[in-house]
C-alpha cells in the first residue's frame, strides 16, 4: 500500500493527473416499462482516478442510483444500457453477464443503503466472507479466508467474536460496517457507495464516513460516494457531480464548486441547504419532470430562474470553465462562445416569462 | 453454540406451554359444535326403534343427561387421560378404532405428502425462477385446476385412467387378508417389511400410489403457488441484489440466498396445510374405500354415532395442533430469528 501512495503523492507532486480507473462516456440506463422508456441516466459522462473520491448529488429520483448500478451493470431485466463505461480499458457495457459478474467483487463494489435489509438472514457473517472470498479466490485456505475477513472486520471495529453471528444480531450501523468490510475484503479498485449513511444516525454517520474517507488513503480506492448530504460532499469528497433528470449538469472540484457554482441548478440546490447560519427556508418550486416523457431543450427550465426563451427547445451543451468546472447551462455557453447564441433564434435569449408555479399548484 | 441452543431450549418451551390454550380452545369448539348441530343423538342413532325408556338409558350411559357443564368438564378430562370415549352403535374403543384403523391414514397422508412435495417443490421453484415463462404459465393453470378439482372427481378420474392397467385402483382391505401379515404396527407397509413378506410390501406400494396422488393432488396446488410467490418475492430481495453486487454466481445466489429463503414460510404453510390434509383423507379413503379413520367417521356420520364422531374429531383437533407444534420446531432450527 504504502508503494501506492507514494506513487500517488509523486504523480500529484508532479502536478499530473493520473490515468482513470473509470471514464463513464455519454451512458444512458432506460429502465423498459410498460409506459415506455423511462430515461433515468440519459448521457452521463465522468471520470474517476485512483484514490479519488467523487460525490453524487441532486434531488431525489434524477437517477444518482441508477448511475450508481448501471456502471455495475446490475440493472433489472428490460433495462437499456449505451454509451461507454471503461473499466481499466473494459468496456462494461455490453460485456457478457459471466465476466461482469466475476468484476463485481474484485475490481467494482457496491454499498448500499439500508444494510438492516441487505445481509442473508440465514447465514451467519463469517459464511457471508466464506462464499466471497470462495468465489473470487479460488485457492484460499480456510484459515486464510478466516484470517482474510477477520482483518477486514477489525479494520471496520467488528470484533473477531462476532464473526459466527447472524446478520439480526447486530445494529444497523454495525451492519453497514460489515457491508463495508465485505466490499472491502475483496479488495475493489472502483467503489460506489449509495447514500450508505442515510439509514444512519449522525454519529454512526460520521464514523462511516471517516471509514470511507480513509479507503483512498490506504488502498487508493476509487470511490464514488451519491448522498443528499452537501455538507458529507464538502467534507469527504475531491470532486462533485450534480445531477438533475439523467444529466450531470454540472461537475469539478468540491471545494471549487461549492465556493463558486455555477449552473443555475447547483445555486438552486446550495442556496436550499439548511445549515446553522442559514435564515429563512429556501426551496426548489416545481418539481423535476418525469423521465417517462422524451424531453428536449434544457431540463431545468421550467424551475431555473434565470431561464431564456431558447432554453426550453435548445439543450446546452457542456462547457469548460476556470478551474476545470464543467456546467451545462446557456449562460456559461454563450459566455464561453457568443457565437452559440445563433442557435437559440433571435429573441432567444428574452428571459423566459416566468410561469407561475405557486404552491397550490403543486399541492 | 451453547447460547444458541439455550434460545432454542427456552422457544421450545415457550411454544410448549402455548400449546395448551390452543388445545382447550380447540377442544371446546369441537365439543360445541357436537352439541349444536341438529337432532337428538342418542335417538338418531338408534333409528327410533328403542323405548323411551332405552332410549334415557342410552342417555345416561353416555352422559347425556348431565348438565352441560358437567359434560364439558368430563369430556376434557377424559381426553386428558386420552380417553376419548367408546362408540354408540358397536361398542368399540375410539383409540382402538385409532390405533386399527389409524395405520392405513398415515400411510396415505404420508404418501399424500411426498407426492406434493416431489411435485410440488420443482414446479414451484421453477414457475418462481423463471416468472412469466411458458413453464410459469403451464405451472399455474396445473396449479389451480388441481386445487379446484374436488377429490372424488381427482380420484375417479385415477381410477378410470388406472382401471385394467398395472396400478390397483382400490381397497387395501383384501389384500390385508390374502397375504396374511401379522398386524404389529397396524401400518400394512412397515407389517409387510417387519415380516419380511416382499410381495406384500410392493402390493401395499402399488395400493398406495393413487389414492396418495389423489389426495397429494390436492394440497399440491397451494403449495406450488406458495412457493411460487416467495422464489418471486425473495428474488427482489436486498440481500439478493447485494450478493449480487458482490459478483456471487448466479446459481448460488438463486439456489443459496433465494430459494432457502423463500421456502421458511412454506414451511409453516405447510403445517397449516395438514388440516386440509385431513379433511381431504377423508373423502380419498371414501373414493377409494381406504380403511382409514377417514373412513370410519363417514360410517359413524352416517350412523348419527355422535360420540365416536367427536372422539375421531378430538383426535384430528389433537393431531393439527401437534403438526403445528412440529413444524415450528423445525423453523426454529432453520432459521434464527425464530429462537430469540
Ligand atoms: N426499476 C425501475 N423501473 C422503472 N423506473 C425506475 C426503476 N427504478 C427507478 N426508476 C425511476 O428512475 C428514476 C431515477 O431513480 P433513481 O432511484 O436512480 O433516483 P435517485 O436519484 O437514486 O433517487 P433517490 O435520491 O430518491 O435515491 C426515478 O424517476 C425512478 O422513478
Ligand atoms: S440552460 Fe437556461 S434553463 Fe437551463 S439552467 Fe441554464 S439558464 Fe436555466
Ligand atoms: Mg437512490
Amino acid at each position: 500500500m504504502a508503494t501506492t501512495t507514494a506513487a500517488a503523492e509523486a504523480a500529484d507532486a508532479a502536478g499530473g493527473e493520473r490515468e482513470p480507473v473509470l471514464s463513464v462516456r455519454d451512458l444512458r440506463v432506460w429502465y423498459g416499462t410498460e409506459r415506455g422508456p423511462v430515461r433515468a441516466v440519459d448521457g452521463v459522462t465522468f471520470d474517476v482516478r485512483p484514490g479519488e473520491t467523487l460525490g453524487l448529488v441532486g434531488e431525489s429520483g434524477c437517477g444518482k442510483s441508477t448511475l450508481g448500478r448501471g456502471v455495475l451493470g446490475l440493472t433489472p431485466t428490460g433495462t437499456a444500457l449505451s454509451g461507454v463505461v471503461d473499466f481499466k480499458g473494459t468496456n462494461l457495457v455490453g460485456l457478457p453477464p459471466k465476466r461482469l459478474q466475476k468484476l463485481r467483487g474484485p475490481d467494482l463494489g457496491l454499498i448500499f443503503q439500508e444494510p438492516m435489509t441487505r445481509l442473508n438472514p440465514l447465514m451467519k457473517i463469517s459464511e457471508h466472507f466464506e462464499e466471497a472470498l470462495r468465489t473470487h479466490e479460488r485457492k484460499l485456505s480456510k484459515t486464510a479466508i478466516r484470517e482474510r475477513a477477520l482483518e477486514a472486520l477489525r479494520g471496520m471495529g467488528i470484533p473477531p467474536s462476532r464473526y459466527n453471528s447472524y446478520p439480526h444480531e447486530f445494529s444497523g450501523g454495525m451492519r453497514q460496517r460489515i457491508m463495508i468490510a465485505l466490499a472491502l475484503v475483496l479488495r475493489p479498485a472502483f467503489v460506489v457507495a449509495d447514500e450508505p449513511t442515510t439509514a444512519l444516525d449522525v454519529l454512526v454517520e460520521a464514523q462511516i464516513i471517516k471509514i470511507l474517507a480513509d479507503l483512498r488513503k490506504n488502498f487508493d480506492t476509487a470511490l464514488v460516494l451519491i448522498t443528499h448530504n452537501l455538507g458529507i460532499v464538502a467534507e469527504a469528497c475531491d470532486r462533485v457531480a450534480v445531477m438533475y433528470a439523467g444529466h450531470i449538469v454540472e461537475q469539478g472540484d468540491a471545494r471549487e464548486v461549492f465556493a463558486n457554482p455555477q449552473h443555475p441548478y447547483t445555486k438552486e440546490l446550495l442556496r436550499s441547504t439548511i445549515s446553522l447560519s442559514t435564515t429563512g427556508l429556501h426551496y426548489i418550486p416545481g418539481s423535476p419532470p418525469d423521465l417517462g416523457r422524451p424531453l428536449e431543450g434544457c431540463r431545468f427550465a421550467a424551475r431555473c430562474p434565470v431561464a431564456m426563451r431558447g432554453c426550453e427547445e435548445h439543450e446546452p451543451p457542456e462547457v469548460v470553465l476556470a478551474g476545470g468546472v464543467r456546467s451545462a447551462c446557456w449562460h456559461q455557453a454563450l459566455e464561453a462562445d457568443p457565437s452559440l447564441g445563433e442557435e437559440l433564434g433571435k429573441d432567444g435569449r428574452e428571459p423566459l416569462a416566468v410561469k407561475e408555479i405557486s404552491v397550490a399548484d403543486e399541492a | 453454540m451453547s447460547k444458541q441452543s439455550g434460545g432454542l431450549g427456552r422457544y421450545i418451551v415457550q411454544r410448549l406451554l402455548l400449546a395448551v390454550p390452543m388445545v382447550l380452545i380447540l377442544l371446546t369448539l369441537v365439543f360445541v359444535l357436537m352439541r349444536v348441530a341438529p337432532g337428538d343423538p342418542v335417538s338418531a342413532a338408534a333409528g327410533g326403534k328403542l323405548s323411551a325408556a332405552q332410549l334415557a338409558e342410552k342417555r345416561h350411559i353416555a352422559g347425556l343427561d348431565k348438565p352441560l357443564l358437567e359434560q364439558y368438564w368430563n369430556y376434557i378430562s377424559n381426553v386428558a387421560h386420552l380417553d376419548f370415549g367408546t362408540t354408540f352403535v358397536d361398542h368399540r374403543k375410539v383409540t382402538d378404532l385409532i390405533v386399527d384403523n389409524g395405520g392405513a391414514t398415515l400411510s396415505l397422508t404420508i404418501g399424500a405428502l411426498i407426492v406434493a412435495i416431489l411435485i410440488g417443490l420443482p414446479i414451484g421453484l421453477f414457475s418462481g425462477r423463471f416468472r412469466d415463462s411458458a413453464f410459469d404459465v403451464g405451472a399455474r393453470v396445473f396449479s389451480i385446476t388441481t386445487y379446484a378439482a374436488p377429490v372424488f372427481v381427482t380420484g375417479l378420474l385415477a381410477q378410470l385412467v388406472f382401471s385394467g392397467g398395472s396400478l390397483p385402483v382400490s381397497d387395501q382391505a383384501d389384500q390385508l387378508m390374502s397375504l396374511n401379515v401379522d398386524t404389529t404396527t397396524h401400518i400394512y407397509i412397515v407389517d409387510a417389511m417387519i415380516a419380511g413378506n416382499w410381495d406384500a410390501v410392493n402390493d401395499a406400494l402399488l395400493h398406495l400410489v393413487l389414492p396418495s396422488v389423489t389426495l397429494g393432488l390436492l394440497i399440491v396446488g397451494v403449495f406450488i403457488r406458495m412457493i411460487r410467490v416467495n422464489v418471486i418475492q425473495t428474488l427482489q430481495g436486498d440481500y439478493i441484489e447485494a450478493a449480487r453486487a458482490r459478483g456471487i454466481k448466479e446459481s448460488a445466489v438463486v439456489t443459496k440466498h433465494a430459494f432457502r429463503n423463500a421456502l421458511v414460510p412454506v414451511i409453516t404453510v405447510l403445517g397449516l396445510q395438514v388440516a386440509m390434509l385431513l379433511g381431504g383423507a377423508v373423502l380419498t379413503e371414501k373414493t377409494f374405500n381406504w380403511p382409514g379413520i377417514g373412513l370410519m367417521l363417514i360410517q359413524y356420520i352416517n350412523q348419527r354415532d355422535y360420540v365416536a364422531v367427536q372422539g375421531i374429531v378430538t383426535v384430528f383437533a389433537l393431531v393439527v395442533v401437534f403438526i403445528s407444534m412440529l413444524i415450528d420446531f423445525v423453523n426454529a432450527l432453520i432459521d434464527p430469528r425464530v429462537r430469540y
